[in-house]
């Protein structure tokens, strides 16, 4: 067996830790929790979740000098999820309280325009754009649930995966390289939600043997090997 | 498309899942983390877990519920009941719920909405609106229908009008807005949706209805005709006449759009 995949939950004060780090654990990855960059070494992924306002994001962030090392991390190629503020943070900016974010991917975050309720709350369908092993086992169109009332709106088209219509369509889920965003709550949409998180710790597992330069020679698949190495 | 929501709610008294008719005659039902893994598996689009118990006895009880359940059921999680203030909201979030529903409390002090929603986003702030309509002045046809606000589990009444609270609470930062029918709340009459259209037509947050669900056909209209984003139940539920599925076929066969678990794969 491979050992397991370890991946850090940032806790910068603005999520609800326990369904990401339990859902994490549910698909078979050793999870530790970060709340300074000390906790990062070591691990084989990041995870930013998060639900809340930017600017407050970006202050805790900050306070807990968890800023550069994430920039670092994420430019130096290494796996990274963000999930719904944390994935709209890793865009340059934000139009909820007019904040700069961290400008890994180019683009803002907008308000969702025409939404005819505001919050967007609920299950919505998830429609690909294109394949990719992060959807490896999820339907076209199947509903994962959301929270939000902004979205980020990539500058680079090639990165989206999904879009999703609450009013007008928006992203809802991209990927450049090991980094990926997610604007819906994977820890929150049930059996598809696990499915999506098992394909991201399956893609890391992926990036780790790849790295060791030893991907091809274990027959073990961790249990995952439904997924393609070479989408990332 | 935004998928409608059915939400089956769980009645908590110390730690465990009771029903009973208005607080009376409570029998224990189980575990509110075992029913709320069982209803997620079932299709359930959230759950709700509506803390009875009294005050005085309360502690740290419900956070434990909260992270079992947490921990098993990867739904979204709302606490209602007994959350006074921002720093038991933390708490209740911090153990894995992801929002919490303010009712008497918020009518008591309004701008608990407000520091709740600067502090974790409206989208965590639930405000529940416990209605009953009040008897028609003028009888013409066409009059429309006034209904005020009762607090207590319906034991006070207040002056507020239902609608206009409604709509000051969305202002106050609730970014949903629970509202149950007092005069339907047990009685396996149908949603009263005059209540509830009077009141989403108005605001532009998501309202779930609440109080008197006697079918799947009731789910329906409660969309339909009171314009709800979501439907939430107990009774129909916990006694097992309807599953969370039969109500989705009978929105589906509406043409609603809902959440289809087959569509997760697996």
């Amino acid at each position: 067996m491979n050992a397991a995949v370890r991946v850090a939950v940032l806790d910068y004060g603005a999520a609800n830790m326990v369904s990401i780090t339990k859902a994490l654990a549910a698909v078979g990855a050793e999870v530790s929790v970060a709340t300074e960059p000390s906790e990062m070494t070591g691990v084989d992924a990041i995870v930013v979740p998060g639900v809340g306002a930017a600017g407050s994001a970006m202050d805790h962030l900050r306070e807990r000098s968890l800023l550069e090392p994430l920039r670092d991390w994420v430019r130096a190629g290494r796996p990274c999820l963000g999930i719904c503020l944390g994935f709209q943070v890793l865009f340059d900016g934000s139009d909820e309280g007019d904040v700069e974010t961290l400008g890994l991917l180019a683009g803002r975050t907008v308000e969702l325009a025409d939404a005819p309720t505001l919050p967007h709350i609920g299950w919505n369908s998830v429609d690909l754009t294109r394949q990719h092993a992060l959807f490896d086992g999820v339907a076209d169109g199947a509903h994962f649930y959301f929270v939000h009332s902004f979205a980020p709106a990539p500058a680079d088209e090639s990165i989206v995966l999904a879009r999703t219509t609450h009013g007008r369509p928006f992203v809802s889920a991209v990927a450049r390289g090991s980094l990926y965003g997610l604007q819906f709550h994977p820890e929150k949409s049930s059996e598809a939600g696990l499915r999506v998180l098992s394909n991201f710790v399956g893609l890391v597992a992926a990036a780790r043997a790849a790295s060791a330069g030893s991907a091809a020679s274990a027959g073990c698949s961790g249990g995952d090997g439904a997924v393609s190495a070479g989408a990332a | 498309m935004l998928a409608r929501r059915v939400i089956p709610c769980l009645d908590v008294d110390k730690g465990r899942v009771v029903k009973g008719t208005r607080f009376v005659n409570l029998t224990d039902e189980g575990d509110p983390a075992e029913l709320a893994e069982r209803y997620a598996h079932e299709g359930a689009d959230e759950i709700v877990f509506l803390d009875i118990t009294a005050a005085h006895e309360r502690r740290g009880t419900m956070l434990d519920v909260v992270r079992r359940t947490a921990s098993r059921a990867f739904v979204p999680l709302t606490v209602g009941g007994g959350v006074r203030s921002v720093e038991e909201m933390r708490d209740v979030l911090r153990a894995g719920a992801d929002k919490v529903s303010f009712n008497t409390a918020a009518v008591a002090d309004p701008t608990l909405l407000t520091a709740c929603a600067e502090r974790f986003g409206s989208q965590a702030v639930v405000c529940a609106i416990d209605a009953r309509r009040l008897p028609q002045e003028v009888g013409a046809d066409g009059t429309p229908g006034r209904w005020e606000v009762v607090t207590h589990g319906g034991r006070r009444t207040t002056d507020l009008d239902a609608v206009t609270w409604a709509m000051r609470a969305v202002d106050l930062g609730a970014g949903e807005l629970l509202v149950t029918s007092m005069d339907r709340d047990g009685t396996r009459s149908g949603f009263d949706t005059e209540l509830l259209a009077a009141i989403a037509t108005r605001v532009r947050v998501p309202v779930i209805a609440s109080g008197g669900a006697a079918g799947p056909a009731d789910f329906v209209t409660a969309v339909l005709d009171g314009k709800a984003d979501a439907v939430l139940a107990a009774s129909i539920f916990h006694r097992r006449m309807f599953s969370v599925s039969d109500v989705k076929e009978a929105m589906a066969a509406a043409g609603l759009p809902v959440r289809r678990i087959e569509e997760s794969g697996a």
